[in-house]
């Protein structure tokens, strides 16, 4: 009892003492960028504070004009929604099955599935070069985006999600009338929006902020990502950090947005999983 | 408005899980229109059964027939059958007409039909005002009767209910027990009612049907299940409170013995277990004069009350019995006993049950030829 409300009185205090230390380690790289964005190229260097003399607005037209963003954030707006898209339909049919067909099998394949989520993402990037080149899909959509349609993290997810559903409501349907796919579709899967909008959101985040896949399978300006484009600031102006910068802060804004509008799904994607790759 | 109801008949029918056997080979004939209880302790395969009957299982042998049509290759949506839930399994994102109409409109039913018998069924059960809502912002009770609206409004030929009362509290069980008896009696339809409580079988069931470890022990009338029992298991799971029972084992004159009764039986038993309804013992003080004896009837043993449960209408008192066993006997509750009480005990003979070694019934206890006196 009393080491309880112990607990209860140390517990808000140590919250309070570690809480704003960690945001801050957090936050630091992303205020820093935001103002690298405003300054002076040479500033960068030479500046012996963090924030800039005089804030050089003027970066952000200039960056963003400096390369056809608007194209690359088209491109990677299409990237992201059918990526997401894709994982939806994939993951959900995929864990459902794992979940509740019952076929020879069953937990074999699973864990051949689960086992691929050990394998390095670099690994398998010629392989899937390889793959969409032998299709002759470099530098088109469909090349870009094939390969990211199915997520192993996304199935199990939607795996353990549905396993939590209780069995009677798909028994019910089942009495109700309805086949295997009419129980996934009408049942099963609005009671797993909770699990879908997660997803949803981690799929659209890793697709936004993929830098190596869409670099490899992408090589023209117009098919060209808003990650590649910040990347491609390296060459074309030998390391223009203040563009960069800029450019960066444009293309995490979604990002944050989503996020504040979103938490709760986050949180509850860590709670369903544990784990996150 | 309601189609025929359909009988449902089970042969041999077994139900295997891995090693386990859930269900083995069942006989049963549910007549059409029948209201049948299945009753047993948890986990003797009721509700497996009711399963394979909805088709929510797949039986590893014997056959299923829902009316005249073998139904074991059929789809759950396809045997005319409907089933309320334990947990009333009511689709949680559908409102109240949603999950009614749900079973119709899978079925490709046309919106203006389906209106109208989700209107209709809504009627019946009360639910008007709650089409609207969903299933997490309605009480227990009213969950209760989504759920057998749900299955109301499809008019299947077979109910099948799987402790659909299990989760109410006590008052609004009874009340729904009689619902659900007076919904047998307006629909005439066949149902098939699982549950664990033996007064809810016996009070809603037209017959009631035993289940024991995967086995169907007996089919039969509440009256001939609590009169008749087939056999030691029915007798001691039916009834509240239990039958009272005492071991006799077989003496070298091949007369049974137990506590102070020596009886000679019809036929030669190695042992056997009396059992003796609380109904059917009487008691009375234990008076000086034994001639006076109670309702006329010779005392059989003498004893001393151990507890007494007042219950209003009657009294249930704890006596030690016969050997070591605590019987119980229903009583007047005009009678004045207290505990340490030395009382008469009586039997109706007539009415006991005796078992065999294997626990099937053999038929009343024969009178004792001895009663030990001073044991």
């Amino acid at each position: 009892m009393r080491s309880g409300t112990r607990a209860v009185r140390t517990l808000p205090a140590l919250r309070a003492a570690v809480l704003p230390g960690t945001c801050l380690v957090m936050a630091a790289p992303f205020l820093w960028m935001a103002a690298t964005s405003l300054m002076g190229q040479l500033e960068v260097f030479s500046s012996r504070g963090v924030l800039p003399a005089a804030p050089l607005w003027s970066n952000y037209p200039e960056a963003l004009t400096a390369q056809p963003f608007g194209r690359y954030f088209l491109n990677s707006l299409i990237f992201a929604v059918a990526v997401v898209a894709g994982q939806i339909v994939t993951a959900t049919t995929a864990g459902y099955a794992f979940a509740r067909i019952d076929f020879p099998g069953r937990q074999k394949v699973f864990m051949l599935f689960l086992a691929t989520m050990m394998v390095p993402v670099v690994i398998v990037l010629i392989p899937r070069f390889l793959l969409i080149d032998a299709l002759g899909w470099i530098d088109t959509y469909q090349g870009l985006i094939s390969t990211e349609l199915v997520s192993v993290w996304g199935i199990f997810l939607m795996r353990q999600y549905f396993r939590t559903l209780p069995r009677e409501l798909e028994d019910a349907a089942r009495v109700d009338g309805a086949g295997p796919f009419r129980v996934f579709l009408s049942v099963a899967l609005p009671l797993a929006k909770p699990a879908v909008a997660t997803l949803a959101l981690f799929a659209f985040i890793d697709a936004w902020k993929n830098l190596l896949w869409p670099m490899l399978a992408t090589r023209s300006m117009e098919m060209r990502v808003v990650e590649v484009g910040i990347a491609a600031f390296h060459s074309t102006y030998e390391i223009n950090w203040p563009y960069q910068m800029a450019a960066g802060v444009v293309a995490v804004l979604p990002i944050a947005l989503l996020f504040l509008f979103t938490q709760r799904y986050f949180v509850r994607g860590i709670q369903l999983e544990g784990i996150r790759r | 408005m309601n189609p025929a109801p359909r009988g449902v008949t089970l042969r041999g029918v077994e139900k295997r899980f891995g090693a386990v056997t859930a269900v083995a080979a069942a006989d049963l004939e549910v007549r059409p229109g029948e209201l049948l209880a299945l009753v047993g302790p948890s986990g003797c395969g009721k509700s497996t059964l009711l399963r394979l009957i909805a088709g929510l299982e797949e039986p590893s042998g014997g056959e299923i027939l829902i009316g005249e049509r073998t139904v074991n290759d059929v789809a759950p949506g396809d045997r005319n059958v409907a089933m309320v839930f334990q947990s009333y399994a009511l689709y949680p994102h559908m409102t109240v007409a949603g999950n009614l109409g749900f079973g119709l409109r899978v079925r490709g039913t046309d919106r203006a039909e389906i209106e109208k018998r989700v209107e209709r069924t809504a009627g019946i059960l009360g639910l008007d005002d709650l089409l609207s809502r969903r299933p997490g912002q309605l009480s227990g009770g009213q969950q209760q009767r989504v759920a057998l609206g749900r299955a109301m409004v499809r008019d299947p030929g077979v109910f099948l209910f799987d402790e659909p009362l299990s989760n109410l509290d006590a008052g609004l069980r009874l009340r729904t027990r009689d619902e659900i008896a007076d919904l047998h009696r307006r629909l005439g339809t066949t149902m098939i009612f699982v549950t664990h409580d033996q007064t809810e079988a016996l009070s809603l069931g037209q017959r009631v049907a035993v289940m024991d470890r995967g086995r169907i022990l007996q089919v039969g009338t509440p009256d001939t299940i609590y009169r008749e029992p087939a056999n030691l298991f029915v007798a001691a799971f039916v009834g509240s409170p239990p039958i009272n029972r005492l071991r006799l084992s077989r003496e070298d004159d091949g007369s049974l013995l137990g506590g102070p009764f020596r009886f000679a039986p019809d036929r030669a038993l190695d042992a056997a277990t009396l059992a003796v309804r609380p109904e059917d013992l009487a008691i009375a003080p234990l008076l000086p004069r034994p001639d006076i004896t109670p309702a006329g009837r010779q005392p059989d043993f003498a004893a001393t009350v151990l507890r007494i449960e007042a219950l209003g209408s009657e009294q249930r008192v704890h006596v030690d019995g016969p050997a070591d066993a605590t019987w119980i006997v229903r009583a007047q509750p005009s009678l004045g006993a207290n505990p340490g009480d030395r009382v008469h005990v009586s039997v109706a003979w007539e009415r006991s049950h005796l078992f065999g070694p294997d626990g099937g019934r053999v038929g009343s206890a024969p009178r004792p030829i001895q009663i030990l006196r001073d044991i």
